[in-house]
């Protein structure tokens, strides 16, 4: 199913600004009371294996985890303390700083999950299309069509590599409702991040330094200037009673709630997502869901629980860069024609050589032939392609 | 008419004032305590460099005791810069404002100059007439004994008003049997005498105390007689915590700020339990303050920051928060019609806590609905919800809804911004001053019309004189007793 990003209910506030990050609180009218987040702190050793089927493991980087409880009757669920989530059935092998997560989302116990914020959308982007070539053209090598893409790997940066966003997280002042926030780094969205209950937002606001960003936004970080502040700005020629200038004031905010939803955030929510349900529990879902790909744009991977009428509790949000927006763009059309190079090439506007030398720049050189390839490199010498 | 030069003038030494009010040189909620070093480094050579004379008449305003020594210091270390008359007319303000600050500050300035290699005839002169005008040496040595020691060593002196065995004491203390002055005597046996330590100041008894092996809540029950008031307002807490129930405050006589510091480090459910009595003692110490003034200043609306950066840092902790508080019970005493409002929007200020954005310009909208004599603003200046609200409003007020000034407004901030080298503004429109303690809040009010730019470097001049004549008669009638 594809369908685009919807936040109602959650109303962008006034941003605060330090150094180059913008920070957006989105505040909730209404709290949703019968499903709870909290962090699972694992530690010093950040690294993780997390099972992904039998016999197959991936290592990734894992900071924290998040529980979520929840409620068949819709009574508030109570926050549980970070301790009481530990793994009773860990695998010996935490015994060499290494901890095995079974599964990305693993239920807890009857009305509890544990996840890892981001591993969700990370998983789904690493896996997109890895089983490789549904047919055996014979362009592909060996490899590619029996074992696939399996394993791939993309580097992430840790929020506390950020320049500045541990700053401006420790400045920002949280506002009373608050559920969610914003991220941007030079104008840019880092992330975007929603909890279900203003409680869970103040547990888990230093979290984001422990989240994932993409190296796109550390390198806005390292080089970007300070942002200016969007200034309140009220023409006086109108103002002609105390009354006036609150009405004003009014609509200063909510001017600055229009821009920032429908200019600030379109690269987020503008867009249609492909969405994959990961787990359902009681009458929430969660989810996982990838953008379309579309090159040189803003392209956020990301995972939400929605409850049974659509509405966001959950959301947590990563940018692509621009590579790995490249990596997918190719992947999806390929898959979209059967991996057949000739048509992919046909429909992207190119030759096959320049498709076949596309691959081997995002990184697929493996998938390829090396006979083929080869000959793809020689017509792009000698220009006859 | 002022020249441009002597308006620059004015503004450097507003600024200056400003930053030597509100900045202690520790971090603050934005910026670490080395932003605030280097920013406020920059300013002390700045206004020495520029003026000299007004940078000495600043010891005579409510400056706080870091800048208060900092500017001794570097008055001293360049005193061959100085004409004759300049070095008699600061050396007159450094011992004034010497004799107002609290011993251990005088004795580390000392240790700096000591450090720094300043020696210079005029130092050792006012080292010597501060340490003659002290009460009693014997004391001193005991409870600032390393200080002492280092300054005598430094400056070559001998005090005409010390015990003939103050050197001994100091240099080869174990080398007597016995000391006729009862506190050195009493110094000498609390080394062997778990008794006599009580009898010694209270930081000079902790240490006897913990080689002695004493429990911290007996030492503390027994040494309730001996500490001095803050001591008590400071290790009342944690004494009740360990049992020692003898360290009582006597919470009436307790300086304002200080006061609402204690408040605020307070559990919420103690304030509600402790309300009327903590209540009582806010008032007492507000009406103290404001003494003939009291109920003088017509309408008053207060607009009170206890948004989260109010927590200031893990050093100056709750400290604008405090200021706000104060400043509250100090208005209501001050005022004849008093309205107080939060930014949080809470109504409770004795429950104040640090919470939320900081939404100025709605409220100072709020504010200027009740119709005011005066609208007084305490914050920090981050107005961030949304930014920018408070100075539009602040500046069409001025200029299109009240162009004849019926309302006075001033910002008062308790925050140095080291980025900016000013506490920081709201609007041009609006007078700002930095602000330390409550108590200073009606100077400062007088200060800020300066900040207004309605009156010029002269009129400052002729203040500064004024209040640093009023300090040095002050302390030459003191040293006459």
């Amino acid at each position: 199913m594809s369908t685009p990003l919807d936040l109602t209910g959650l109303a962008a506030r006034p941003a605060q600004v330090w150094g180059a990050v913008r920070l957006v609180p989105l505040v909730r009218d209404e709290p949703i009371g019968d499903l709870r987040l909290h962090a699972e702190l694992y530690g010093d050793d950040t690294a993780g294996l997390v099972e992904v089927g039998p016999r197959r493991a991936c290592l990734s980087y894992v900071p924290h985890g998040f529980v979520a409880t929840w409620t068949r009757d819709g009574t508030p669920a109570a926050a549980y303390g970070t301790q009481l989530c530990a793994d009773r059935d860990q695998v010996p092998a935490a015994t060499m700083g290494l901890r095995f997560h079974r599964r990305t989302a693993r239920r807890q116990a009857k009305d509890r999950l544990r996840f890892l914020p981001l591993h969700l959308s990370l998983e789904g982007y690493l896996a997109l299309h890895s089983g490789g070539p549904t047919i055996a053209w014979e362009e592909w090598s060996h490899r590619a069509v029996s074992q696939g893409l399996s394993p791939r790997a993309e580097e992430a940066y840790a929020g506390n590599e950020v320049r500045g966003l541990a700053d401006a997280l420790r400045v920002f002042e949280i506002h009373p409702g608050q559920c969610g926030v914003m991220v941007y780094v030079a104008d840019a969205l880092a992330a975007a991040f929603a909890v279900p209950h203003p409680d869970d937002y103040r547990a888990l606001h230093a979290t984001l330094l422990q989240d994932l960003y993409g190296e796109l936004i550390h390198h806005y970080a390292t080089l970007v200037l300070p942002v200016p502040d969007f200034r309140a700005r009220i023409a006086d020629s109108r103002i002609g009673s105390l009354d006036d200038l609150r009405g004003a004031a009014g609509e200063q905010e909510e001017a600055w709630a229009r821009f920032h939803d429908t200019t600030m955030a379109a690269g987020l929510l503008g867009h249609a997502y492909t969405w994959q349900n990961v787990y359902r529990m009681g009458r929430f879902t969660l989810a996982r869901f990838r953008p379309p790909f579309r090159p040189k744009e803003e392209n956020h991977i990301g995972e939400a629980i929605t409850d049974d009428s659509g509405r966001i509790a959950y959301l947590k949000s990563f940018r692509l860069s621009e590579g790995q927006v490249r990596r997918g763009h190719l992947l999806d059309r390929l898959a979209a024609h059967d991996w057949h190079l000739p048509a992919t090439a046909a429909d992207l506007g190119i030759e096959t050589a320049q498709l076949g030398l596309r691959l081997e720049a995002a990184g697929f050189a493996f998938l390829l032939r090396q006979d083929v390839l080869d000959g793809y490199r020689k017509r792009a010498r000698t220009g006859t392609g | 008419m002022d020249s441009y030069a002597d308006l620059v003038a004015a503004e450097d030494v507003l600024l200056f004032v400003n930053a030597a009010i509100t900045s202690t040189g520790q971090r603050e909620f934005r910026d670490d305590a080395d932003e605030q070093r280097m920013s406020l480094d920059f300013l002390h050579a700045y206004m020495l460099g520029n003026y000299r004379d007004l940078y000495a008449g600043v010891l005579a305003l409510d400056i706080n005791d870091h800048n208060a020594v900092l500017i001794v210091r570097r008055l001293l270390e360049t005193a061959g810069e100085a004409g004759a008359d300049q070095r008699r007319r600061e050396g007159r303000l450094i011992a004034a404002r010497l004799a107002a600050l609290p011993p251990q500050r005088v004795y580390g300035l000392f240790d700096a100059l000591r450090r720094a290699g300043v020696n210079n005839r005029r130092t050792r002169a006012i080292v010597r007439d501060w340490l003659v005008c002290r009460k009693d040496l014997a004391f001193d040595a005991v409870k600032y004994r390393s200080g002492l020691k280092r300054v005598l060593r430094h400056a070559h002196l001998t005090p005409s008003n010390a015990p003939e065995e103050l050197g001994t004491f100091l240099f080869a203390p174990h080398s007597r049997p016995r000391y006729s002055a009862p506190l050195l005597e009493t110094w000498r046996r609390a080394h062997y005498e778990k008794g006599a330590l009580y009898e010694l100041p209270y930081t000079a008894a902790e240490g006897f105390a913990a080689r002695h092996g004493i429990p911290r809540e007996v030492f503390l029950e027994r040494m309730a007689p001996r500490l001095t008031r803050l001591e008590t307002l400071r290790l009342q807490e944690s004494a009740r915590a360990r049992g020692a129930t003898a360290v009582r405050s006597d919470l009436a006589g307790m300086p304002l700020t200080r006061l609402a510091a204690y408040v605020l480090s307070l559990p919420l459910e103690d304030r509600l339990r402790r309300r009327a009595e903590l209540t009582r003692a806010l008032e007492t110490a507000a009406g103290r303050v404001a003494g003939a003034h009291r109920g003088t200043w017509g309408k008053v609306t207060a607009v009170l920051d206890d948004s989260f950066s109010s927590f200031g840092s893990a050093h100056k902790r709750r400290r604008p928060l405090a200021v706000a508080l104060a400043c509250h019970h100090l208005l209501a005493a001050l005022a004849g019609d008093y309205t107080a409002l939060w930014t949080s929007g809470r109504t409770d200020a004795l429950l104040a806590y640090p919470y939320g954005p900081t939404p100025l310009g709605r409220r100072i909208l709020d504010a200027l609905e009740t119709g005011p004599a005066r609208l007084v603003i305490v914050s920090d200046g981050w107005d961030n919800a949304p930014p920018g609200l408070a100075g539009e409003v602040l500046r069409i007020w001025r200029t299109r809804l009240d162009p004849g000034r019926r309302t006075g407004v001033v910002h008062l901030n308790p925050v140095y911004d080291a980025a900016g080298f000013d506490v920081r503004r709201l609007s041009a429109t609006v007078p700002t001053a930095g602000i330390r303690d409550a108590e200073d809040l009606p100077a400062l009010v007088e200060l800020a019309q300066f900040a207004e730019g309605r009156t010029g470097l002269a009129e400052l001049t002729a203040y500064m004189d004024s209040r640093a004549a009023l300090m040095t008669a002050g302390h030459d009638r003191e040293g006459a007793r």
